[in-house]
């Protein structure tokens, strides 16, 4: 493994540009098998961005990196102004991180679990016991505050995992997957939440594999697959950089079907069997949509239907992410 | 410091709350003690005086016992996401082990004194001053601290709790190939050169000469030294293993 972050260069001063998050080329392999091939990404202070991409993109192995968990093979990465890698401690009182799985003692009440932390950042006792009161009652935990965390909703431990997260005031929120397995009133909640956040000026950066959750709460999306960056921008943004509309086509018969497949070629993006159906990318003008039926349909019998939709971050995703 | 407090309170109250593993810390001193006096004793020792043999074992079983539950514990935490919180709130890995230590340290004494007094209940009869209680504290002491932290260390290398549950076995399985239980030139050949020099013989003698007033020999200092090498083992070991997790 080669370790390339040269760590002395341990300025103290954070950067002036306003990035919360900065990473050039980080790598990660883990025996032989490549993570993270070479990822470059910046986030600007109090923005949301979204890493967004399937099972195995290397989603938290970035996270873990950036919040000085793990170390990269390569690259280098700046959070809050500080290096990753030679400024630790500094990074770590700047920032807090929610795993994918929540880190609460199930023996422990919430309150208890609230007040460790904030003893843990150096809070004294009445401190830590009013930030504890305070951060239960924004999160709705206030009257399961006195209860054993093991009695909890994964809801309501989320929740509380996100309020831990919260007692040092951090200036970067690692969120990893934080709405994975939660039921969809608990993923409004936790949305409704981490959108507060965001409005108060917390620089945000979550991984998700929902496309809904990275277009409502974030600013900027970065599209990971298998440990590359394939697309990057706001979600009007990468809706654009696929053709904007979607026309949907029903086929008469499943020999008509592959006729057609065949005829649209490169501009057929999804073919299902079963359904008898086409979705083809068009740039929503009237004539195109003309000159394709007559093209896959001369003698006007293949096509049962058509409809025409917007295209949805979903599109995107899967052409982006797609073989 | 302040650190490794916060911590082992939260340790505490965590051995507080797990209802099973108190309640088998606080029965086996109980059940060990009648198992040994009352259903192996009459047979070792038809005379009646086992008990008064047999209290440093039951003591250092108990503590194995009690200690390895550490290992449990400290698993749960590598392998919970709770590490990473911790970690990523720049907790050093040594306030959290000795967190976890000095709450088995406490367990221990609850269970220790347990034993102590149902031993006096069953009728032993130790010859020793408030010196020699003392420093056969410090013994016991010294023994749970360096089998807490070999715990802990076992419990940063298993990859699941139940694996590290195997330790406890094991642990507690030390002291009958010693001479806890029975005089160690009672036992086989074979056993003897393994029973003789590993570490239960020379903590059980040491504790023995204490409390029964005879002779303690090099037994004491012995004892200190294996414990004090389990001890920096552990501790180096530890270390290299917490370290390994940032790659």
């Amino acid at each position: 493994m080669t370790y390339t972050i040269d760590s002395d260069r341990t300025a103290v001063t954070p950067s002036s540009d306003g990035a919360a998050v900065e990473a050039s080329g980080l790598e990660k392999s883990y025996g032989g098998a490549q993570v993270l091939s070479g990822i470059d990404l910046r986030m600007p202070r109090g923005s949301v961005l979204a890493l967004l991409g399937p099972n195995g993109a290397g989603k938290t192995t970035t996270v873990r990196i950036l919040s000085t968990l793990i170390r990269a093979d390569a690259g280098r990465a700046r959070v809050a102004g500080f290096d990753v890698a030679g400024e630790r401690a500094q990074v770590r009182r700047r920032i807090s991180v929610t795993g994918q799985y929540a880190a609460v003692d199930g023996l422990q009440t919430g309150e208890e679990n609230l007040r460790m932390v904030g003893r843990l950042r150096g809070l004294d006792r009445a401190q830590a016991g009013r930030r504890a009161g305070e951060l239960l009652e924004r999160f709705d935990l206030l009257a399961a505050g006195g209860r054993r965390v093991g009695t909890y909703s994964g809801g309501m431990r989320r929740r509380l995992d996100l309020a831990m997260s919260l007692v040092s005031d951090p200036a970067v929120l690692f969120l990893d997957e934080p709405t994975t397995g939660l039921d969809p009133r608990s993923r409004q909640a936790m949305w409704v939440l981490v959108g507060e956040l965001a409005a108060r000026g917390v620089s945000v950066f979550l991984t998700t594999q929902y496309l809904e959750e990275a277009d409502r709460l974030a600013d900027e999306i970065v599209v990971l697959d298998r440990g590359r960056v394939v697309a990057q921008g706001t979600a009007a943004e990468l809706k654009r950089r696929v053709a904007e509309q979607r026309l949907v086509l029903t086929l008469a018969s499943p020999e008509a079907l592959a006729d057609a497949a065949w005829a649209l070629g490169d501009r057929a993006i999804e073919v299902d069997r079963d359904e008898l159906t086409i979705v083809a990318a068009f740039d929503g003008n009237a004539r195109e949509v003309r000159a394709m039926l007559d093209e896959i349909d001369p003698d006007r019998s293949a096509i049962d239907d058509f409809a025409v939709r917007n295209a949805t971050l979903d599109d995107v995703f899967l052409e982006l992410t797609d073989d | 410091m302040t650190e490794a407090l916060i911590l082992t309170a939260r340790c505490l109250r965590l051995s507080r709350r797990q209802v099973d593993a108190l309640m088998t810390s606080l029965l086996l001193p109980v059940l060990l003690m009648i198992l040994f006096v009352e259903l192996f004793g009459g047979a070792i020792e038809p005379g009646g005086g086992y008990v008064t043999y047999v209290v440093p074992g039951v003591l250092l079983l108990c503590a194995g016992f009690s200690s390895g539950l550490t290992a449990v514990a400290v698993c749960q935490d590598m392998t919970g996401g709770c590490i990473d919180r911790l970690r990523s709130m720049d907790v050093r890995g040594a306030s959290l082990l000795s967190g976890h230590v000095a709450a088995s340290v406490a367990r221990n004494l609850a269970s220790g004194v347990l034993v102590v007094a149902v031993a006096l209940a069953l009728g032993f009869h130790p010859h020793a001053a408030a010196v020699e209680w003392l420093e056969a504290a410090g013994v016991l002491l010294a023994f749970i601290v360096a089998i807490s932290s070999l715990s802990a260390t076992i419990g940063l290398v298993a990859r699941s709790p139940e694996a590290a549950n195997g330790f406890t076995f094991l642990i507690m399985f030390l002291p009958y190939a010693s001479s806890a239980f029975v005089p160690v030139h009672t036992m086989p050949g074979w056993l003897q050169g393994f029973a003789g020099h590993q570490p239960i013989t020379p903590i059980t003698e040491a504790l023995r000469g204490l409390l029964l007033g005879t002779r303690v020999g090099s037994n004491a200092w012995v004892a200190m030294a294996w414990c004090a090498g389990i001890l920096v083992l552990s501790i180096v070991a530890s270390g290299v293993l917490f370290a390994r997790r940032a790659e």
